[in-house]
């Protein structure tokens, strides 16, 4: 039980079945320095992310190309719990995570893994998580979700289904149809990621361009302005002066 | 022997005259010499039409006999050296045009241009086509090796080869049969992808060769992957490039079935229609998957393979929709020749 207690808590993230349990296997082999027990294991990494929010982790075996959200992705939203496990990728082949890994002395295995290879690994990896700015230099795509943290949990957010992105004091507000999320991200570093994605209509709103309308003039107190009307839902988006050429891009 | 590329290519610069696209070259080629010839001729635009009709009169005869000729005697051609061959094509040119010219001035009154300055033009034409067609050859051969070398090297992704090693390791303890079969199919696959892949090869070796290749991919991917098979009207004689198949599923995994969470089907459906053969990939097309230039690198590479095997007779189409991509070859139905 004590030993237990000590033990390194390991969650494997593979969408191959045969790879998870031949982690499983060497795993069970890791026994002695430092005790190994693993905490789960997941397909994917939506299920990860639900797995690591309810199971307490130390470290992450995590594969990086994986179906829809690749396993750099999955760590950035790790870091919205409150205790991030440690990562180390795992990849059987890929020359440009590996170049960026040595690059920024981020822990990998590669598949197939050896078990000297995976206790070395192991034994290094009581040391932090990943860095949110290394991780956002190793991802090669934009995300394919924003995440928000709420009781403990981790809420993902489609970034398709985002109609605007609007900065408040200390957060960002991410609006979808549904409801609105609080993030903690800033909105400049939100609009070199997505930029393609979303349009900025003021100082403090980028609004998705495939939800946009129209643009409605408004006259308020004798001085004129326009205003995005957006699809699904009836809330309005002033466009600032500074950003008016938006209505005229737009309009072509 | 098996009809291959190396004999194509390297035995004789004289080109197969029973291939169509060969004859649809020499049909534009001559055609575009003989109106230059009506257009020199003619004093003005007006008179251009009348000259082109006259000399086509003698030139589309000739080509039509020459093509026959030529095809009859394309084996014995290019079954002798290149220079004594071209000596017997140009000396055949000749005959032929005196034969039609001899025809045509019985039958449609006598010309008024000799035959000499016939001879000379007709001479200069075939020259060209030869000197053309031998460039040709020339600039094909290293191609020819470049093409091999790439179906060597970028055929299979390091990706598949280190996790399907990996698959094989975790089956080891649990499953050592099946784990038998993986290597199995993994050895057979790589044996293929060494050989020497310039001679057409029969069709069911390389539908056998995918199957064990998506062997080794159902393995690692288990019910992600669904196969529908579509092989009962396949012609297993018909010759094919080696690798024509296999790189193509390469990529329906790839980018159809492993950007996926739900299980993506892939559909191979092989079948000779006529004197060709016709082979269909079908996979589900995920939008945001990422366009890797591999895949069209392995697109061109077999386009290239096909237009060195079989010229204008063969194709390579691929199209979206629905968001399904679907790639169909088209080969003529080449069978091994027995005895």
């Amino acid at each position: 039980m004590n030993q237990d207690a000590k033990a390194l808590r390991v969650v494997i993230v593979d969408d191959e079945a045969p790879a998870r349990q031949r982690l499983h296997d060497l795993l069970d082999e890791c026994a002695g320095e430092p005790a190994v027990v693993v905490a789960g294991d997941a397909a994917n990494g939506r299920d990860a992310l639900e797995l690591l929010a309810r199971e307490l982790a130390d470290v992450v075996l995590l594969d990086i190309r994986m179906p829809e959200m690749d396993g750099i992705e999955v760590a950035q939203h790790l870091q919205q719990l409150d205790k991030p496990p440690a990562v180390v990728f795992t990849t059987a082949y890929d020359d440009y995570a590996i170049r960026a890994f040595e690059l920024h002395a981020v822990d990998y295995l590669l598949k197939p893994i050896r078990l000297e290879r995976l206790k070395e690994a192991l034994a290094r990896s009581r040391s932090a998580p990943p860095r949110a700015e290394t991780l956002r230099e190793l991802a090669r795509a934009p995300r394919t979700h924003l995440s928000a943290q709420e009781r403990g949990r981790i809420h993902l957010i489609p970034v398709a289904e985002v109609i605007y992105l609007k900065a408040e004091l200390k957060y960002v507000s991410v609006r979808t149809a549904a409801r609105e999320y609080l993030i903690e991200e800033s909105l400049t570093r939100l609009e070199q990621e997505f930029g393609e994605r979303f349009a900025r209509v003021h100082r403090n709103c980028l609004v998705a361009r495939a939800a946009v309308r129209g643009f409605e003039r408004v006259e308020e107190a004798g001085e004129a302005h326009w205003e995005v009307v957006l699809d699904g839902i009836d809330e309005r988006i002033a466009v600032s002066r500074r950003q008016q050429q938006v209505v005229r891009e737009f309009s072509r | 022997m098996p009809r291959s590329i190396n004999q194509n290519a390297y035995a004789s610069g004289l080109p197969d005259f029973r291939n169509l696209g060969i004859q649809l070259r020499i049909g534009v080629i001559v055609n575009a010499f003989a109106f230059a010839a009506a257009a020199v001729k003619s004093p003005s635009l007006q008179t251009l039409w009348q000259q082109s009709i006259e000399i086509c009169s003698l030139v589309e005869p000739l080509l039509i006999l020459s093509l026959l000729v030529l095809a009859a005697l394309s084996g014995w051609l290019r079954r002798i050296p290149y220079w004594p061959g071209a000596a017997v094509v140009l000396g055949l040119e000749l005959a032929l045009t005196t034969v039609v010219y001899s025809v045509g001035q019985s039958l449609v009154g006598p010309d008024s241009a000799p035959l000499e300055r016939y001879w000379l033009l007709v001479a200069l034409a075939t020259i060209a086509l030869l000197v053309y067609f031998n460039l040709r050859s020339r600039v094909l051969s290293p191609s020819l090796t470049e093409a091999r070398l790439q179906a060597l090297q970028s055929r299979i992704r390091p990706h598949f080869l280190f996790n399907s090693i990996n698959a094989v390791l975790s089956l080891i303890r649990q499953e050592p049969r099946r784990a038998e079969a993986a290597l199995e199919d993994l050895a057979g696959l790589f044996r293929m992808l060494m050989a020497d892949n310039r001679e057409l090869a029969p069709l069911a070796r390389e539908v056998e060769l995918c199957r064990q290749y998506l062997g080794l991919e159902q393995l690692r991917l288990g019910e992600r992957l669904k196969l529908e098979w579509r092989t009962d009207r396949m012609p297993s004689d018909a010759l094919v490039p080696p690798l024509v198949l296999q790189p193509l599923l390469e990529n329906a995994i790839y980018h159809g079935v492993e950007p996926r969470i739900e299980p993506s089907v892939v559909s191979i459906d092989i079948y000779a229609d006529a004197d060709e053969v016709h082979a269909v990939l079908r996979n589900p097309y995920q939008e945001t998957s990422e366009r890797h230039p591999g895949s069209r690198m392995a697109l061109a590479n077999i386009r290239e393979r096909l237009q060195l095997h079989f010229d204008a007779e063969a194709s390579l189409t691929s199209k979206l929709g629905n968001d399904v991509y679907e790639v169909h070859i088209v080969m003529p139905y080449v069978k091994e020749r027995s005895g």
